[in-house]
C-alpha cells in the first residue's frame, strides 16, 4: 500500500510541470498562436526560479521570478511573431535556442548549490488518513495550484465572453477582426499567459521536484506539453487526463529501473519520448474526419487597418 | 506609438540580400552590451570571437572542420524549409547516422578489411540518417501527425540509443570504463587533407553537397516543384505537384545528410564513438539554414560564420574566462534577427501614433 502512494505522489509531482506549461500553451494555442518554444521559456523559468530562490530563501518568490522570466521570454516571441509577422515556427525555436543558452548563462554559478524545496501542506488527520491522506493533503502549493489553474482556464473559455472571444480569434481572426476586436492584442496576452506558464512550469523543477539546478534540467519536458496540447485536442479537460498519463509513464519507467528489469536504463528512458510520438499517431489517425484543432492556429495575421 | 506592418507591392530584392548582414550587425551590438553585462571588456571579447580565430592556420582549418556538419545538415534542411516540411530532428539522424556508421568501424576492427570499410560506412550512415527522418515523414502523410514534435522526440531516442551503446556492448574494453568505442582503424577514418593538419575529406564532401543542391534548386523541375509547394500550396495544387511526395523526399534527402554529417564528424575529427559527439550541430544547422536564406550559397556561407562563433567562442572562453553560453546565446539572438529582417522584405515596418491618425482619418 505504501508502494502505491509513493508511486501515486511521484507521478503527480512528474506531472504538474507538465500540465502548468500544457495550460498556458493551450490558451496561447486557442487564440491561434503556436509558440514552439515552450522548452525555452522553461528552462529560463527553471533558472530564474532557482536564482530567485536561492537568494531570497523564500519559494514564492522563486516562483514569482520564473513566472516573471516566462513572461518576457514570451514578449520577445509576441514581438516577432504578432509585432513583426515572423513565421511562428521559425520564432519558436529560435526562443528554445536562445533559451537554453541563456538558461546556461544564468544558471552556471547555481550550479551545485541546494535549497530547501517547496514544502508540502500538512493537516493534522487528514494527511495522516492511510493512501489517499497524502496524495490529497499533503502535496505542495504548485499542485494545488495547477488543477486550479486549469479549472479557471476551462471556465475562462467557456464561460466567460472573453474567453469566447479569445477562441474567435483562434478560428478566424479575419472575422474577429472585422467585428471590431483587437486580435493582435488578445493574442499577446495569450502568449503572455503561455510563457508565465512554462516559466513557472520550469521553476518548478529546482523548487519542488529536485532541490537544485542542472543544465538541460527541462529534458524536453516543453516539448511534451506541447504535444499534449495536441493530445488533448485543445480541450482543458482531456489535458488533465493527458499530463497524468504522461506523468505516470515517466514514473513507471524510473520504477521499472530500479526494480532491475533487464531491459537497459537508455530504453526505460526512451519510453516518454516514444509514447509522445506513438500517441500523436494515434490521435491524429483517430481524427481522420476533421481537425480540432483552431482553425487559425500558427497563421500569420497582418490587419489592414 | 504602435508600430504597424505594411505589405510591399512586391518582394524587395535589396533588403533580401542585405537583411543578413543588418541582422549580423544587431546581433554584434546586442553582443556588446551582453558582454559589458558581464564585466569583459566588449573590444577584446570581439576580438576573440571573430578576429582571432581567423589569424591562425590552425583556426582556420578548425573552423573549416566545424562547419563541414553545419553545411551539410543545413543544406537538407533548407530542402525541407522551402517545402515547407519541418524537420527539426537532424539532430537526432546526425547520431543515428554515426551510430549506424560505426556499427561497421566496430565489427571490422581489427581485421584485415580493406579500403572498402569507409565508403561502406559513410553509404549506411546516409542510410540510416534517411530512414530515422523517414519515421516522422510518414507519421506527418500517413496520420497526420504533426512533424516538428516528432521528428525532435525522435532526437531524445537517438540520444539514449548511443549512450546505451557506448556503455554497453560497444565500449573499448580497454578504455578504463570510459563510455566510448575503441579508436577507429585508418581504414575506417576520413582521410586528412593536408598531412598533421585537421583539414578532412569531409569539407570537400561538403562543398560537393552544395554545389549539388544549387543544381537541383536551379536547374531541375524537382527543385522547382519543392520552391511552390513551400512558396505557393494551392498554385502548386493546381500545378499537380504532390506535397506529400515532397514531404517525404526532401525528410529523406535532409536525413541522409545528417546522417552522412554524423559518421563523418565521428570518422574525422572526433576519432571513435562516445557520447556528446555533436554540440548541438543539428540545432546550429537551423539557424545556417534561415541566415543562408535557404540557399546553397548563402548555407555556405552561414556555415563558416556560425562555425567561426564556435572556434571563437572557445578561445574567449581559454583567453577572457567567457562562459561558452555566451555562444548560444549569440545563435538564438541572432536568428532572432534574422527572422525579423526578412519580415522587412515582405513588409514595411511604420510607427503610428494613434492620435494623429484618427486625424488624417484611416489610410
Amino acid at each position: 500500500m505504501e508502494l502505491v502512494e509513493a508511486i501515486i505522489l511521484a507521478v503527480l509531482a512528474a506531472s504538474t510541470p507538465l500540465l502548468i506549461a500544457a495550460t498556458g500553451e493551450l490558451v496561447t494555442e486557442r487564440s491561434g498562436v503556436l509558440n514552439l518554444g515552450v522548452e525555452g521559456m522553461m528552462i529560463v523559468g527553471a533558472a530564474c526560479g532557482f536564482a530567485g530562490a536561492w537568494l531570497t530563501g523564500s519559494i514564492l518568490i522563486g516562483a514569482l521570478f520564473g513566472i516573471v522570466a516566462g513572461t518576457l521570454m514570451s514578449l520577445v516571441f509576441a514581438l516577432m511573431a504578432l509585432g513583426l509577422a515572423v513565421n511562428q515556427v521559425a520564432t519558436g525555436l529560435a526562443l528554445t535556442i536562445l533559451g537554453i543558452g541563456l538558461s546556461g548563462l544564468i544558471g552556471a554559478g547555481f550550479v551545485g548549490e541546494r535549497i530547501t524545496p517547496a514544502v508540502h501542506l500538512y493537516i493534522p488527520g487528514l494527511t495522516d488518513m492511510p493512501l489517499i491522506g497524502r496524495v490529497l493533503f499533503g502535496e505542495d502549493g504548485f499542485v494545488y495550484f495547477s488543477i486550479a489553474l486549469i479549472i479557471g482556464v476551462w471556465w475562462f473559455l467557456y464561460r466567460t465572453r472573453a474567453g469566447l472571444i479569445l477562441r474567435a480569434c483562434g478560428d478566424n481572426h479575419v472575422s474577429a477582426h472585422a467585428l471590431g476586436y483587437p486580435v493582435l492584442r488578445i493574442r499577446t496576452f495569450s502568449v503572455m499567459f503561455g510563457g508565465a506558464c512554462a516559466g513557472l512550469a520550469g521553476a518548478y523543477l529546482p523548487l519542488a521536484y529536485t532541490p537544485f539546478f542542472i543544465p538541460g534540467m527541462t529534458a524536453g519536458r516543453g516539448w511534451i506539453a506541447l504535444a499534449l496540447v495536441v493530445f488533448a485536442s485543445w480541450r482543458p479537460g482531456r489535458l488533465v487526463v493527458g499530463a497524468y498519463l504522461f506523468g505516470a509513464v515517466t514514473i513507471l519507467q524510473l520504477h521499472a529501473q530500479g526494480w532491475g528489469v533487464g531491459i537497459p536504463s537508455q530504453f526505460m528512458s526512451a519510453l516518454p519520448y516514444l509514447a509522445t510520438v506513438i500517441v500523436l499517431v494515434l490521435l491524429s489517425r483517430a481524427r481522420t474526419g476533421g481537425s480540432t484543432a483552431p482553425a487559425a492556429l500558427g497563421t500569420v495575421f497582418v490587419p489592414d487597418r | 506609438m504602435q508600430l504597424v506592418l505594411e505589405k510591399r507591392a512586391e518582394r524587395s530584392n535589396t533588403i533580401a540580400l542585405v537583411s543578413p548582414l543588418i541582422a549580423i550587425g544587431l546581433t554584434i551590438v546586442t553582443m556588446i552590451i551582453l558582454f559589458a553585462i558581464l564585466g569583459k571588456n566588449p573590444l577584446l571579447a570581439l576580438h576573440a570571437y571573430f578576429v582571432a580565430p581567423l589569424t591562425d592556420g590552425y583556426s582556420l582549418q578548425e573552423i573549416a572542420v566545424k562547419a563541414t556538419p553545419l553545411v551539410m545538415i543545413a543544406i537538407g534542411l533548407s530542402l525541407c524549409y522551402l517545402a515547407n516540411a519541418w524537420n527539426i530532428g537532424a539532430e537526432g539522424q546526425f547520431l543515428i547516422g554515426a551510430v549506424a556508421g560505426s556499427w561497421i568501424a566496430v565489427k571490422t576492427q581489427g581485421t584485415d578489411a580493406g579500403a572498402w570499410v569507409l565508403p561502406a560506412m559513410l553509404v549506411l550512415a546516409a542510410a540510416a540518417g534517411a530512414l530515422y527522418a523517414l519515421i516522422p515523414a510518414i507519421c506527418k502523410v500517413k496520420f497526420g501527425a504533426s512533424e516538428i514534435l516528432t521528428s525532435l522526440m525522435l532526437v531524445y531516442v537517438a540520444d539514449l540509443f548511443l549512450d546505451y551503446l557506448v556503455r554497453g556492448p560497444w565500449r573499448d574494453p580497454h578504455g578504463f570504463n570510459f563510455p566510448t568505442t575503441a579508436e577507429f582503424d585508418p581504414v575506417a577514418t576520413v582521410p586528412l587533407l593536408i598531412e598533421g593538419g585537421r583539414l578532412h575529406l569531409g569539407s570537400i564532401i561538403a562543398l560537393l553537397v552544395v554545389a549539388a543542391a544549387a543544381i537541383l534548386l536551379g536547374r531541375t523541375i524537382k527543385g522547382f516543384e519543392i520552391r511552390v509547394v513551400g512558396a505557393a500550396p494551392r498554385a502548386a495544387r493546381f500545378g499537380g505537384f504532390n506535397a506529400n511526395q515532397l514531404i517525404i523526399l526532401t525528410f529523406a534527402v535532409s536525413g541522409a545528410l545528417a546522417g552522412l554529417a554524423g559518421i563523418i564528424e565521428v570518422a574525422g575529427p572526433v576519432g571513435h564513438l562516445q557520447p556528446g559527439i555533436s554540440p548541438g550541430y543539428g540545432f546550429t544547422a537551423i539557424i545556417v539554414a534561415f541566415l543562408g536564406r535557404l540557399n546553397p550559397l548563402g548555407i555556405l556561407i552561414a556555415g563558416l560564420f556560425l562555425a567561426l562563433t564556435f572556434i571563437g567562442g572557445e578561445q574567449a572562453q581559454i583567453a577572457m574566462k567567457i562562459p561558452l553560453d555566451v555562444t548560444k546565446v549569440f545563435q538564438g539572438i541572432l536568428l532572432f534577427y534574422v527572422l525579423a529582417c526578412d519580415s522587412l522584405i515582405l513588409y514595411r515596418f511604420k510607427l503610428v501614433f494613434p492620435n494623429r491618425q484618427v486625424a488624417r482619418g484611416t489610410g
